[in-house]
């Protein structure tokens, strides 16, 4: 899919882009089991595929008189490997703006056109990106201090929890 | 002369941000030439917390995306998942679904119109729907136990029955309501005062809206007639009468007027379902789980009629055993279905099974697929994407939270207005942080 496809979807009628998302595919159909990750052979779910992000762009055709959907909606899906690019749809669709900033925020997912994109649900000086499947879940982050992070060992750094050994 | 301009910070923290949200706002005077907007300060985390909850223990949280149409969430969610697992839930159970989202939908209509009639002065209006919005919180108590935090569906179905005396209750309350909100109306529809602060304020053109993705009574009060429930019928409202509400010129008052009609719908619709509830089971049957001797019995005694409802019980402490156990739980098996919560605190089988339901690694299992699904939620279009690959846990879950594409047309709606346009604008768009910044 590139953009002059986009463009002949939005002269074609989907005049609306429903939303604009992102799936890391990396840990697909491996669980986490009693003894540690493990593939879930009887889940039916297929194997990782080798790219590891996917964009999923859902558009539709509102008719602005009738308030149906002439066409039924389009479901666009851009396979992504780690660290490549993808293209923006802004001009296209203005409220990609956000959902492309939110793709970023959450997923590191740059778009190629837009190189100082920022953040949208997180702050600036959070480190890595959440919903990325190799983010640790128990991660803390610096809490803000004036100018940027604090450095690790601050009295204001939200420090790791030790584990407590479980009996 | 040359002219300057300056900055103006409103919120994060100003009373008339609801919730928490920042608008740094560039003035000319008192003349906003260009307005930023900062989310992410109700941030939770709500799509990572889902990914690591099991199926149903993620239905708590989508409480907190809506807060003030909790019921709306929580039978999106659940409609997603009975997507990918191909369960149809039984008709009562449709119609309860219905019958509480509309009751949420009317509660989060009277506040988005009470606050926003409060911020430009009209106290009493505020109090008003407050009341109407109190009793149908009672309403939403009666029904599932909990004013906000609701939980009221289950995968497979919803928590309970309708209480005893439900219809009634809704019949003593809705004359009410609609008394209240005819009192509003009398206040307001021809109030110079509130008129002045709303006609022609914020106005925003067909073609904009769509462009910007606005669903839900915003976009109808530019004109356009899209609603999910008729687009794309979920549960039954293909089967119920409602109109739909248009306005024309897009504006403050029209999202006043659009919101205003709804409630009225709302109420139809309730007082419809209740006319026509079926008869029958509200849940999908959670499956009768036997231990492996007994259904030998059974089958010795003739009772074979009886086998195919039933399910094994085996020990999950053998590997072998255990998995294929686990595995058969999941696969289009109203099995994935929470015991009632009478059997729960009435029977120990009925706490074991829960208990088994919610454990780490034992409870449902949606088979792999991937769905999306849209319902009406109070701002709009509230869909989810859920995505699941077979464990007991969903892959992943999106929301497509209907607040996050009115926000990000809100510098367009305020550029060229006045700071004071400000408070009517936002509070006519009603913007729910929870559901925002997820």
């Amino acid at each position: 899919m590139t953009f002059a496809e986009f463009r002949q979807l939005k002269t074609e009628g989907y005049n609306v882009l429903i939303d604009l998302t992102a799936v890391d595919r990396s840990l697909y159909g491996v669980c986490q089991g009693p003894m540690g990750w493990e593939r879930n052979f009887d889940s039916g779910a297929p194997a990782p595929r080798k790219e590891r992000f996917e964009l999923v762009y859902r558009l539709a055709s509102i008719d602005p008189s009738t308030g149906l959907e002439s066409k039924s909606r389009v479901e666009v899906r851009i396979p992504l490997a780690e660290k490549s690019p993808a293209f923006s749809v802004m001009s296209l669709w203005p409220n990609a703006d956000w959902l492309e900033r939110e793709v970023w925020d959450m997923f590191g997912i740059p778009f190629q056109d837009r190189p100082g994109i920022q953040r949208l649900l997180l702050y600036k000086e959070f480190v890595g990106h959440p919903l990325r499947k190799d983010y640790p879940l128990n991660k803390r982050q610096p809490l803000i201090g004036p100018e940027s992070g604090e450095l690790e060992g601050s009295p204001s750094f939200n420090i790791v929890r030790q584990e407590i050994p479980f009996e | 002369m040359t002219q300057k301009t300056f900055f103006l910070n409103m919120g994060p923290a100003h009373p008339a941000m609801h919730g928490v949200i920042r608008l740094i706002l560039e003035l000319e005077g008192e003349k906003i030439v260009k307005a930023d907007v900062e989310i992410g300060y109700l941030h939770r985390a709500f799509e990572k917390h889902a990914e690591s909850s099991t199926w149903n223990n993620v239905l708590p949280y989508t409480d907190r995306l809506n807060y003030v149409s909790p019921l709306i969430n929580n039978a999106g969610y659940c409609l997603t998942v009975e997507k990918i697992a191909g369960l149809a839930v039984p008709e009562r159970g449709q119609y309860l679904r219905v019958i509480a989202s509309e009751v949420s939908r009317v509660a989060d209509h009277l506040t988005c119109i009470g606050a926003n009639a409060m911020e430009l002065g009209a106290f009493t209006v505020f109090l008003y729907l407050m009341e109407g919005r109190e009793l149908l919180y009672q309403l939403i108590d009666h029904l599932c136990g909990a004013r906000v935090t609701t939980d009221y569906c289950r995968v497979g179905g919803v928590k309970g029955d309708l209480p005893a005396g439900f219809a009634e209750k809704c019949g003593e309350i809705f004359p009410k309501i609609r008394k209240f909100v005819a009192d509003s109306e009398a206040l307001l529809n021809k109030n110079r005062i509130f008129l002045d602060r709303v006609e022609g304020v914020g106005t925003i053109s067909k073609e904009d809206a769509l462009a910007y993705g606005i669903t839900g009574p915003f976009l109808r009060s530019t004109g356009v007639p899209y609603d999910v429930r008729r687009a794309h019928p979920y549960l039954v409202y293909d089967r119920l009468d409602f109109e739909i509400p248009v306005g024309s010129r897009g504006d403050n008052l029209d999202r006043y007027l659009v919101r205003l009609a709804e409630i009225e719908q709302s109420l139809r619709i309730i007082e419809q379902c209740l006319k026509t509830l079926p008869a029958g089971p509200h849940s999908l049957a959670a499956r009768e789980v036997k231990e492996a001797a007994d259904f030998e019995d059974m089958g010795k005694r003739g009772n074979t009629a009886l086998l195919p409802r039933c399910a094994a019980k085996t020990c999950r402490t053998l590997e072998g055993a255990g998995r294929e156990h686990t595995s058969g739980i999941l696969v289009q098996e109203p099995a994935a279905v929470l015991p009632p919560k009478e059997e729960v605190y009435g029977s120990i089988e009925g706490l074991m099974n829960q208990f088994e339901m919610v454990m780490w690694s034992w409870g449902a299992r949606i088979p792999a697929g991937e769905a999306y699904q849209a319902v009406e939620g109070g701002n709009g279009e509230l869909g989810f994407h859920v995505l699941s690959d077979g464990s007991d846990r969903p892959y992943r879950v999106r929301c497509r939270p209907p607040c996050l594409f009115i926000m990000s047309a809100l510098p367009k709606l305020l550029r060229g207005s006045y700071v004071a346009d400000v408070v009517a604008t936002f509070g006519s768009v009603n913007m729910i942080a929870g559901e925002l910044d997820r």
